[in-house]
């Protein structure tokens, strides 16, 4: 029943009134429409935006009630990204559940396989033999990670208001941390590399060269952040009291991480209940007291100098670490494929094919169960949650005693907090609702896994 | 199913022919805490080595064979071996530190309290849980602010009890985490919603209702989150049917994933 003949831009009667379809530029017809109708309609429209919106960080939906450009009421529709992430991992062995939670809050990889890992170490009873390269490497490759995370959701949360030389300069850091981490995973995302039991590989040779230059360069380049924004008056206009949330309202809400931390409240994971010997690092929890965007921007900064800071202790404590072990001693557990970088990249290590296929009748025998069949974990569950780069990320693993995880549950950080956009945004102007949602930096592939 | 399968199924019934009848004591058939004849410390599981036998072992499932393959021909001469499966038993008084007190704030309030790994779990009746909440945030000794979701976990072998909701809960204040469990039947999955009272439940409930069926009564919206509105059934359950890829190879397709030949 439509009332005008432009496909893309018409508009047809429902049983909740008139639904415009709009691509951009043609409220004009809306406005004669509206004010057709008279009474409530002229003054209340309800828009969806997204869920494929440039500035929704992918594909979240959302709801709003505008007065103007005044937001009355704001939900959002999610689910758009679902994968189905925690059944697959039912059907695949612990070691393999790696390379499944990997790929759920794909800007900070290394949280996700930490928590999972974490948790399968608890249940196994090994957190006592990690060997101390492995957790160092882990520590390493995650504050690594929290540094691009942190630059992403600085960059795409100045592309959303206009602020274009930010962004360049933060996929131009962000591109210098995945280059170390292929240079010391062999992946850029959905590495799959920290494993039940340590790491999978060593550190290649001259990994921490690399990282002492980046760690160089970016004490050069972060200023360059402080120096566009901090003080930048259209900047702090956009941001300051924007996407306010205070203390109550974050505990009420759960949220964790720099909207937190923003209210002046130090909770950080990794110096309340330390994991991977975050307790021997020095560094400093950065809170910020305004309860705004501007604050979450500020802590975001802080935090990639303390990252750095732990960076450059965890590559002194590996220069020390040289030759040591990087997975647990119990050979029923430690992954016993080996990997080389050959001449086409990376790939099986050839002196473990000799072995398993030449030498030793047993250790192909080793290799092929563990690698099949996976190893028992005993039954229970644990819920081991970490600091990621957006708050509290936990996984509740539940173990049958079998081969593969009973159930494995993420508590993802970006769909608890994603909550929190309606009571951020009502209330304020339509391009406000862009900045709230950018502070909390939703991923919605770990929104939806 | 084939002839062959069949056979082996056959052999099964009739231990003699391929275990001696001494060696097969089916944990299954003996009560789960008393322990084998000829079992070696190593054999017994992790739970009942050292200390008291617990209270109540919470068996919820049985595996069969050793190897967890189904479907095949039993060339290994144990696929008659049944297992149960024990979840870690309820856990003895005095529980250690601060579980204690938790614990006697709780009290009369709880059914179980089992501590595995470090963690404590106190198992709750649907009734209570709305008490059990309240308590823990309001009561200035306990001071849990903070909740972390609800976690769904369907086992159907726990007859009577087979859907499980678990919260995680977490006290800023005193730096304490703990797990509150609430188990309902299948027949029957309605549990009241703690969304009132930690407004951050709101979406994780909303979750695993629709990935498991749990009802969270006085829930203010309680509608499907992750998948469509008009999906049918709820994927994260195990009987949830999964499909298969059709790929076609000469004559052959893949099965589903809980079909196909795997360890378990």
């Amino acid at each position: 029943m439509s009332t005008t003949d432009d496909v893309y831009a018409g508009s047809s009667e429902t049983s909740d009134g008139r639904v415009f379809t709009v691509s951009g530029q043609d409220w004009d017809e809306i406005a004669a429409g509206l004010s057709e109708e008279g009474g409530d309609a002229a003054e209340r429209v309800v828009v969806n935006m997204g869920p494929q919106h440039p500035s929704t960080h992918g594909v979240l939906r959302l709801i709003l009630e505008l007065e103007g450009e005044t937001v009355t009421e704001a939900r959002c529709g999610i689910g758009y990204l679902h994968t189905g992430i925690e059944k697959n991992m039912e059907y695949r062995s612990w070691v393999q559940g790696v390379t499944f939670c990997t790929r759920m809050d794909y800007l900070s990889p290394f949280y996700n396989e930490m928590t999972y890992v974490l948790g399968a170490e608890r249940l196994l009873d090994i957190e006592d033999d990690i060997p101390e390269k492995a957790q160092v490497m882990r520590v390493l490759l995650m504050e690594l990670n929290r540094i691009s995370s942190h630059l992403v959701a600085i960059a795409t949360g100045g592309m959303e208001i206009g602020a274009l030389t930010v962004m360049t300069i933060g996929f131009r850091e962000r591109e210098l941390v995945l280059d170390l981490f292929e240079l010391i995973t062999g992946l850029r995302m959905n590495h799959a590399f920290i494993r039940p039991g340590g790491v999978a590989q060593d550190l290649p040779p001259g990994a921490l060269d690399e990282i002492r230059s980046f760690v160089a360069l970016m004490k050069k380049r972060l200023p360059e952040y402080a120096a566009l924004c901090n003080a930048n008056p259209i900047f702090k206009r956009r941001l300051e009291d924007v996407g306010v949330l205070d203390l109550e309202g974050c505990l009420a809400l759960g949220l964790t991480g720099p909207v937190l931390r923003s209210t002046g409240y130090p909770w950080d994971l990794r110096k309340t209940q330390p994991y991977s010997g975050y307790e021997t690092y020095d560094f400093d929890v950065q809170t910020w007291d305004t309860c705004d965007s501007y604050g979450r921007f500020r802590i975001r900064l802080n935090e990639m100098w303390e990252s750095l800071r732990i960076i450059e202790q965890a590559a002194d404590r590996l220069a020390r670490l040289e030759g040591a072990p990087v997975m647990v001693a119990d050979k029923k557990i430690a992954w016993p494929s080996q990997l080389a970088i050959g001449s086409d990249g990376m790939g099986n290590s050839l002196d473990h094919i000799r072995h398993i296929m030449g030498e030793s009748m047993e250790a192909l025998i080793h290799h092929f169960k563990l690698v099949t069949e996976g190893f028992r974990v005993p039954a229970g569950q644990a819920y081991v949650p970490v600091e990621s780069p957006r708050g509290e990320l936990g996984a509740h693993v539940v173990s049958d005693g079998g081969t593969r995880p009973f159930r494995a549950h993420f508590r993802d950080p970006s769909f608890n907090n994603l909550q929190a956009m309606g009571v951020m945004s009502e209330g304020s102007m339509i391009a406000d609702v862009i900045v709230a949602i950018a502070s909390i930096d939703p991923v919605m592939g770990g929104v939806d896994r | 199913m084939t002839d062959d399968d069949k056979d082996q199924k056959g052999g099964t019934e009739k231990p003699g022919k391929v275990v001696p009848e001494e060696a097969r004591d089916e944990p299954s058939r003996r009560a789960p805490d008393q322990p084998a004849v000829e079992q070696s410390p190593e054999n017994i599981p992790a739970h009942l080595v050292g200390g008291e036998p617990t209270a109540e072992v919470r068996v919820v499932g049985e595996r069969r064979g050793m190897f967890g393959v189904t479907g095949t021909g039993d060339t290994s001469g144990y696929g008659g071996l049944v297992t149960p499966v024990v979840l870690p038993g309820a856990a003895q008084r005095p529980y250690g530190g601060w579980f204690d007190t938790v614990a006697d704030a709780l009290d009369p309030l709880i059914e179980q309290v089992v501590i595995h790994r470090g963690e404590i779990t106190f198992h709750v009746g649907r009734d209570n849980l709305l008490r059990v909440a309240e308590l823990l945030r309001d009561d200035p000794g306990l001071r849990f602010e903070f909740c972390a979701g609800v976690s769904g976990v369907h086992y159907p072998g726990d007859t009577g009890r087979e859907l499980h909701a678990v919260y995680s809960f977490l006290s800023m204040t005193y730096n304490r985490r703990i797990r509150v469990e609430v188990s309902v039947p299948d027949a029957d999955p309605h549990l009241p919603s703690i969304t009132p009272l930690y407004p951050a439940n709101d979406w994780h409930e909303r979750e695993t209702y629709d990935m498991f069926g749990l009802v969270f009564d006085g829930h203010p919206a309680l509608t499907r989150i992750l998948m469509p509105d008009d999906w049918p059934g709820h994927p994260q359950r195990k009987d949830y049917p999964l499909g298969g890829i059709p790929v076609e190879y000469k004559g052959g397709t893949i099965p589903p994933p809980d079909q196909r030949r795997s360890y378990t």
